[in-house]
């Protein structure tokens, strides 16, 4: 039926004067857009296919293509977009689902971008990170003040179990199988030489990068994939993942196409077999129960390992995390509506959920409001874009963030977001072998140390700006942050003042 | 002044001159040491606002907790009268005694009161004495309108006022007390007219803190302040950083060495050349006490029973001098405000960032 078609949504532009008709495109791409038409010795491209992941345009030698957004149009409608329209055609074809990648593309509101930062004038000294030492350090995990004394009165310094982070960033949680084992790698290695840590992710560990384990969170799920004793006592945290902020109330679903070879054997399951997990825990159902997960998995680890548990922010999210200070998490995850995924539904992933910058604000206060800021550390995650957003997370609340789309964009991703379809041309979002062997985990793990020493540079040239020297006396410190155009009301749950002010 | 330009209100960074004299037998020696010290730092304040706290001055009620109350209205003082004597026994009360000078205006009413809490009170709030006391502080300044106590130790005392320290001194008639601790400062907010209550020394208990800098690090210390109790209502420093030491000290139990080792942190790469067990002792200080870590310029001089602590911040970015002679220790942000009571010194030292001067009363008292 014609209304079946739908015109492309990108247009892939191609200078033939420029082509030399080497197919190099046509190799790159997996989704088949390009083709050599041998009679009329020249390209062409299908560009219904076109996911806009830019591969060819990246590896074209003579740079004759480019990818521009189609200028077919729909009649104007402020209220039916293009978008929507064209959603409704395809669910009306197929009665499903619809699924996307990455996180949330929707117009909300972004408050870091409108929160601005201090910097000292005059009446304190500002601190140049190249000539004096700026520290970004943080520990995560319970902070105790009761102090025991041995019979001479030295401090007996308890060790409690806490991940050491040089810079306050971790990688986080990307499965082995929603991501390819070059990814994974190049995780792991960079995390090892930043001295940070990357998360498994609910795929298990693989055996080859249990070597990385002091730089590892491992994850247990609701799948509960590849969770086995030596799984948890390799890692140097363990993660539970309650939620995830593309995705909150909703489980997950890696199709058994992806699943074999090692990602079957890692996960511990059937090759072929999908691997669904559950949306809750079904030994969780409530916070009692949680608490007992929490106990388990530290007694099979001899109370040595923190125990993070990553919740989707939600709107109830200060009662949650506070209820979860209280059961016994040295951590606790707070993943923003904006956070990636490797597919989830459409509906899901573009309403449910709140920014991440409201959720810290408001479980730190809640936290301190009730004593037990320092029963747990607070992680932010969920649309950390780059390190000025950090100071603010940081400013706000968070003892440390979670970045993934940013270091999977560092990885060579172009947020086509498309990953759900298991092709990605950059050998991340997939496990087809010409794909994955696109990855090279040397330079990939090269390129997320840049990243992450680039922003640590601007965090400490920002925490200079405001004399503060220790990334310690930065955490929730909101008289460095102003709002501009903000209400009230998202000012009182900031917990900031108006710029002027 | 308006009244929303005030300390509470708003948060006004301001720098400053800070001296201390201490006499470690214990000696009382009299108040016009120290006038005569923080008078020569005259350039680093500006008239709005200066003070002094001096240790040992009561001797005949080292027994009582020692409130001193600014009062802006009547009303104010009955009130607190009721709900001091609803809470304690007054051994004593009068007026503090003052100078009529032009340089001191707008004074509020300014009263003192020997008190002991009352036991059965103090047995039914399951309270140590200390604890009930500050509690009450904290209950008079928070909840009574135009009341603020601005003292409340034993055996020792704060004076300030808006002016220059050298007039607030003889205002007070400084000279009249002898203690074996005297600590001063000058006041440069700047921002609005200071309040009475806004200038230092800030004490609670006995703990008293004079203070030059604008730390960077106010909002996190607050928070974690809030989280234990204290009402930081003033907004300034120096508040805070009387209730983290208060709170380091009386309530966690750290020794004022151990504070100096949390507020200004060795840096890591310090850490990291210390010999075990320092390094792990450091690290663990460092890890657990993270957001009462002090960032940003100070100088400080803590006075506390039976002693007096001078540190800086761990950059060393305010100035402060330590010197010696015979008995008498003394800190000061310049040198210059020790010389002009002693010229002739036993020793000068200047402490490195974040390095405490210590002393404490010899015969242990």
């Amino acid at each position: 039926m014609a209304i079946e078609y739908q015109y492309p949504e990108y247009e892939v532009v191609r200078d033939h004067d420029r082509c030399i008709g080497c197919r190099v495109c046509e190799r790159q791409c997996a989704n088949c857009v390009h083709a050599f038409i041998e009679e009329k010795e020249r390209m062409t491209a299908d560009e219904s296919k076109c996911v806009n992941c830019h591969r060819c345009v990246a590896l074209c030698p003579t740079h004759a293509l480019k990818i521009v957004k189609n200028a077919h149009t729909f009649r104007e409608n402020a209220n039916w977009s293009g978008q929507l329209i064209r959603e409704v055609y395809r669910q009306a074809d197929t009665g499903g689902v619809l699924l996307s990648s990455m996180g949330n593309p929707q117009n909300h509101p972004v408050y870091f971008d409108k929160i601005l930062i201090n910097a000292s004038q005059v009446t304190n000294p500002s601190n140049d990170p190249l000539r004096e030492p700026v520290e970004t350090r943080v520990f995560l995990g319970k902070k105790s003040h009761r102090i025991e004394r041995d019979g001479r009165g030295a401090i007996l310094p308890k060790i409690m179990p806490s991940l050491q982070l040089k810079v306050p960033v971790l990688f986080s949680a990307m499965s082995y199988g929603s991501i390819s084992y070059n990814a994974h790698e190049a995780l792991a290695r960079a995390a090892e030489a930043l001295g940070i840590c990357y998360n498994t992710g609910e795929g298990g560990l693989h055996e080859d990068l249990k070597k990385y384990g002091k730089n590892t969170i491992v994850q247990v799920a609701s799948g509960r994939f590849g969770v086995h004793v030596d799984y948890l006592l390799s890692g140097a945290a363990i993660e539970i993942k309650m939620g995830q902020g593309a995705k909150p109330g909703i489980g997950g679903h890696l199709p058994g196409s992806k699943i074999f070879g090692d990602v079957a054997k890692t996960r511990m399951i059937p090759a072929g077999a999908d691997a669904i997990s559950p949306a809750p825990h079904h030994d969780i159902y409530s916070i009692e129960d949680l608490r007992q997960l929490i106990y388990v998995l530290k007694e099979a680890t001899a109370y040595q390992k923190p125990v993070i548990v990553k919740i989707a922010a939600v709107h109830n999210i200060a009662a949650i995390a506070s209820g979860i200070a209280r059961s016994g998490a040295d951590i606790i995850a707070i993943d923003g509506f904006r956070g990636g995924t490797g597919a989830a539904p459409t509906r899901i992933r573009d309403n449910v959920g709140i920014p991440i910058e409201l959720a810290v604000a408001s479980v730190d206060r809640r936290l301190r409001e009730e004593g037990i800021r320092n029963e747990v550390s607070l992680l932010a995650g969920g649309s950390i874009r780059s390190s000025a957003d950090i100071v603010k997370a940081v400013a706000l609340g968070a003892d440390a963030v979670y970045i993934a789309t940013a270091a999977l964009l560092s990885l060579g991703c172009h947020l086509c977001r498309s990953c759900h379809a298991g092709r990605c041309n950059w050998g991340i979002a997939t496990q087809v072998p010409e794909l994955t062997k696109r990855l090279n985990p040397e330079l990939g793990h090269a390129r997320l140390i840049n990243l992450v020493n680039a922003w640590e540079h601007e965090i400490k040239e920002m925490m200079g700006g405001m004399g503060i020297n220790s990334i310690e006396a930065l955490r929730g410190n909101r008289l460095m942050l102003r709002g501009v155009g903000l209400t009230q009301k998202e000012l009182d749950i900031l917990g900031i003042r108006h710029a002027g002010e | 002044m308006r009244e929303e330009l005030r300390e509470g209100n708003i948060r006004i960074p301001s720098g400053c001159a800070v001296s201390g004299i201490f006499n470690r037998k214990g000696t009382r020696f009299g108040g016009e040491a120290i006038i005569r010290s923080i008078a020569v730092l005259h350039e680093r304040s500006n008239g709005l606002g200066g003070g002094f706290a001096a240790y040992g001055i009561y001797p005949e009620y080292k027994e009582y907790y020692a409130l001193h109350i600014f009062y802006e209205r009547d009303a104010a003082k009955t009130e607190t009268e009721r709900f001091l004597n609803r809470h304690f026994d007054i051994i004593n009360l009068s007026k503090i005694p003052t100078r009529q000078m032009p340089e001191i205006k707008d004074e509020p009413l300014i009263w003192r009161y020997f008190v002991q809490p009352l036991p059965t009170k103090l047995a039914g709030a399951q309270l140590d004495e200390r604890e009930y006391t500050a509690r009450c502080v904290f209950r008079i300044n928070a909840g009574i309108e135009g009341a603020y106590v601005f003292s409340s130790g034993k055996d020792m005392g704060v004076f300030k006022a808006v002016g220059y320290p050298e007039d607030v001194g003889r205002f007070y008639r400084l000279e009249e007390y002898r203690g074996y601790c005297f600590t001063a400062h000058g006041r440069y907010p700047t921002n609005t007219p200071g309040w009475w209550g806004g200038a230092h020394p800030f004490a609670l208990l006995d703990y008293s803190v004079v203070h030059n800098g604008e730390i960077s690090s106010y909002d996190t210390n607050r928070q974690a302040m809030e989280m234990f109790g204290y009402h930081c209502s003033l907004q300034t420093d120096t508040e805070v950083i009387a209730y983290m030491i208060d709170y380091l000290n009386r309530k966690v139990g750290l020794t004022f060495e151990e504070v100096a080792e949390v507020i200004a942190a060795p840096f890591w790469q310090t850490i990291e050349q210390k010999p075990e067990p320092e390094r792990q002792r450091l690290t663990y200080l460092r890890q657990n006490f993270a957001a009462e870590l002090i960032t940003g310029p100070f100088s400080l001089i803590v006075g506390f029973k039976g002693g007096m602590m001078a540190i800086n911040d761990r950059l060393k970015l305010r100035s402060m001098v330590t010197a010696e002679k015979g008995d008498f220790f003394y800190a000061a942000s310049e040198e210059c405000a020790i010389r002009a009571v002693e010229p002739a010194l036993d020793g000068v030292y200047a402490p490195k960032g974040g390095e405490p001067v210590i002393m404490t009363l010899e015969n242990g008292e």
